[in-house]
């Protein structure tokens, strides 16, 4: 997966993690998953389409879906579940939209579609035409996963023309 | 942060509409009109329900998310402002790269703030909003106007 795909949401997730909970998120590794992700907290799926099709998914540990419920929602005491996967699905959204804002502002053309709860434990895998990279995020509440699951659907003109060039 | 009450043509209160796909996100979204001193008559969770809604309640604001089930924001607005030429529309939402932007003020949105919302930015877009005088009031007859 290209990097200049990657580094948005890397760059979205600190700064809306910065701008909503005033906290910090470090990358801390980057892989290529083959085999089927594991969902390790509270995840959100936002689906994407267009050029590039797919899935991004925000998973949170439980203790940073916690403590951003707490934060984010303004509740005393234990957030409830509900309140909990609410608030990680509107993180999903706010880094995916940012992300995406980013992109498209580059020239690649896609959209994002609302975001949904992910209650299922193993996620997408890569496959031939579908690129699965996993982002591990170390942050003051927890490990926060992303992983982006996609696939590009049409070359962008960019591309294409730099391939003609070559050949 | 303390807000000095929205104002608008000598209402007592600013009566909002709130459309968000996010439980979560219509929750802050109230919490930040009633610091601003604006009152929540209506929420909404997708385009359909905004129409629907804003028929029914006939807000002074409307504050639209884009990326939503059944009908999008931009689609919603294109309803509204088709029926209501005067209907204030203010969209919110993460998503906000020039084409969308571009699209929602073509169909009569007044301006857009991305999230996450400064409580701060969001309260001077809407006085903006509510003080441009561009803006047609519903209490102008139509043959009144240019």
């Amino acid at each position: 997966m290209k990097m200049e795909l990657i580094q948005p949401f890397i760059n979205s997730l600190d700064a809306v993690l910065a701008a909503t909970m005033g906290c910090s998120a470090v990358i801390a590794d980057v892989s290529m998953e083959e085999g089927h992700y594991r969902q390790s907290g509270i995840a959100a799926l936002v689906g994407i389409s267009g050029e590039i099709e797919g899935r991004v998914i925000l998973d949170m540990e439980n203790a940073a879906a916690l403590q951003a419920a707490t934060d984010l929602a303004g509740v005393s005491g234990t957030p409830t579940e509900e309140t909990t996967r609410e608030t990680v699905c509107e993180l999903t959204n706010m880094v995916i939209g940012n992300a995406v804002t980013q992109l498209n502002d580059r020239g690649f053309r896609f959209k994002v579609h609302p975001p949904q709860v992910y209650a299922v434990e193993a996620g997408p895998a890569g496959t031939e035409d579908t690129e699965t990279v996993v982002l591990r995020f170390e942050t003051p509440m927890g490990k926060v996963y992303l992983t982006l699951a996609v696939r590009y659907k049409i070359r962008r003109a960019s591309d294409a023309a730099r391939q003609t060039v070559l050949s | 942060m303390e807000f000095k009450p929205l104002n608008c043509e000598d209402k007592p209160k600013i009566r909002f509409l709130i459309v968000d796909d996010s439980v979560f996100a219509r929750k802050n979204l109230c919490k930040l009109v009633e610091a601003f001193g604006g009152e929540v008559v209506g929420e909404a969770g997708d385009g359909c329900a905004a129409i629907t809604e804003y028929d029914a309640v006939l807000p002074d604001m409307v504050l639209m998310d884009i990326t939503m089930p059944k009908m999008e924001g931009i689609e919603a607005v294109e309803h509204i402002v088709r029926d209501h030429p005067e209907a204030r529309i203010v969209m919110v939402s993460s998503v906000g790269y020039q084409d969308n932007i571009l699209s929602a003020l073509q169909k009569g949105a007044r301006h857009f703030v991305q999230k996450p919302v400064k409580p701060e930015s969001l309260y001077e877009i809407i006085q903006y909003v509510l003080n441009d005088s561009t803006v047609q009031t519903q209490t102008t007859p139509r043959d009144a106007r240019p």
